[in-house]
């Protein structure tokens, strides 16, 4: 069972430890940095221990921080950079926004650790949808061409965000070259050779904000977010902006989850890492409102691969709540019992029973990115 | 000799004391400051080299023109400063 999370927050990052007993004992903020700041993202590197936290300082742009300490202190590490545009080249105009995009970093939106068998590596998605590599803990870091340069990356366009965005990255936990990324909005793509080459998947996925003839194409899909099962690692879930999906032959094919409620929209989604039938959502309200149903905190969770859903509700607010998870915001240990999630109004919650029962950890945070146990 | 002042905001997050320095063009400047700061860089400039959607450059109380390439003449003893803009809220 996990003793350490820790949350990143629109005005710092908390890390979160069990008073006393590591299994039983209370959740209690224990340490807390970059307080004042937006810390976007957080990523434990399960093989050095090391800390990393994005922080976007708006005024002064984005950056990467690496804690070898657990958090104890801090130290910046090298941002990834985009390359300068070729001279000449003209500009990258979005079909759905008609602006153009820059070769330039908005935002560090997603982190993964590279393979157990490479340790330096880290892979990190950003807005506006280059996708980078580190082979030296964050030292430096190479935009993928491959995908940078992918023709149809000109159908890609920012889903809530101006442009387009990496916020998912699935590492195949037996073959660290297999990795799958989730875009808003572009679909879902898969290298199987470390990045050399990419193929979008997602047959079966539809977009109902686009027009009829182009509902199916894989390059204009918002998957909110995908993961994968680590024990069964075909088996992926995606929470998409006109509903839930899953597939079962490594993003090949995808299924729409039509059975989850109270709703099929949301952010977040987790799946059981030994359990590839056994996932949980975050529902709302679909799009235009984008607040729980009927004012209820709710988790939604199957045991039979979406066929059915059970409306998890005991511990969390039922009444008049407006709190909203987003895509980074719930997370599963590795035992597949616990969980926890923060919403943007600032509520934390816990449970050690699959959602069964939820403990709330704090009402008061600042709007929360990012939970990760660590 | 420019003097070179920055923002007492940006001090939070890197140190950035003012500091004197040569040159024709606020890019000859800022680059004359970054050999001895190089952190500072990226937080008054993008990864383009362009100064950053949200920061103001003024040269003896006036604002720079050129954003991009940074081109703007600054005279032999100008006073620099090294600004938020308003546009960030």
């Amino acid at each position: 069972m996990n003793k350490r999370a820790f949350v990143a927050t629109r005005k710092g990052l908390f890390e979160l430890s069990r008073a006393g007993d590591k299994k039983t004992g209370e959740w209690q903020i224990t340490q807390a940095s970059f307080l004042g700041d937006n810390v976007t993202l957080f990523m434990h590197d399960p093989r050095s221990g090391s800390l990393y936290a994005a922080l976007d300082h708006g005024h002064f742009g984005v950056k990467l921080h690496r804690s070898l300490d657990e958090g104890k202190t801090w130290a910046e590490c090298t941002t990834p950079k985009y390359p300068e545009r070729p001279e000449g080249t003209p500009d990258e105009i979005c079909e759905m926004s008609g602006k153009a995009i820059p070769w330039s970093l908005k935002l560090i939106w997603a982190l993964a650790p590279g393979g157990a068998d490479e340790p330096g590596v880290l892979w990190c998605g950003t807005v506006p949808g280059g996708l980078f590599r580190s082979v030296d803990h964050g030292a430096t870091w190479e935009l993928i061409r491959s995908l940078w340069d992918e023709p149809s990356r000109k159908n890609w366009f920012g889903g809530g965000l101006d442009y387009p965005g990496i916020h998912s990255i699935c590492v195949h936990p037996e073959n660290p070259s297999h990795i799958t990324i989730g875009i808003s909005c572009g679909g879902v793509w898969v290298t199987e050779d470390g990045g050399s080459s990419w193929k979008c998947r997602a047959k079966g996925m539809f977009a109902t904000y686009m027009p009829p003839d182009r509902n199916d194409d894989g390059d204009i899909q918002d998957p909110h977010c995908v993961v994968q099962c680590l024990k069964s690692p075909a088996t992926f879930w995606a929470q998409h902006h006109n509903g839930v999906f899953r597939s079962t032959d490594g993003c090949e094919n995808w299924q729409e989850i039509s059975a989850a409620s109270p709703s099929t929209f949301g952010f977040a989604v987790a799946v059981h890492p030994k359990d590839p039938d056994t996932a949980w959502l975050v529902p709302a309200i679909k799009d235009e409102k984008r607040i729980p149903v009927d004012g209820q905190v709710v988790v939604s969770r199957t045991r039979d691969g979406g066929k059915t859903f059970e409306v998890l509700r005991n511990g969390l607010p039922q009444h008049h709540a407006y709190d909203i998870t987003f895509r980074h915001a719930l997370d599963i240990d590795e035992t597949g019992s616990a969980l926890m999630f923060g919403s943007t109004t600032g509520s934390l919650w816990y449970s050690d029973d699959q959602g069964d029962n939820w403990q709330t950890i704090t009402s008061h945070l600042p709007p929360v990115h990012c939970v990760r146990f660590a | 000799m420019a003097t070179v002042t920055f923002t007492a905001n940006l001090q939070r997050h890197v140190a950035c004391p003012s500091v004197e320095a040569v040159g024709q063009t606020v890019r000859e400047i800022l680059e004359s400051v970054f050999r001895d700061n190089e952190q500072v860089r990226s937080y008054v400039l993008d990864d383009q080299g362009a100064l950053r959607k949200h920061m103001n450059i003024f040269v003896d109380g006036e604002p720079i023109r050129d954003r991009t390439s940074l081109g703007d003449i600054v005279g032999a003893n100008a006073e620099v400063f090294i600004m938020q803009a308003l546009s960030g809220g």
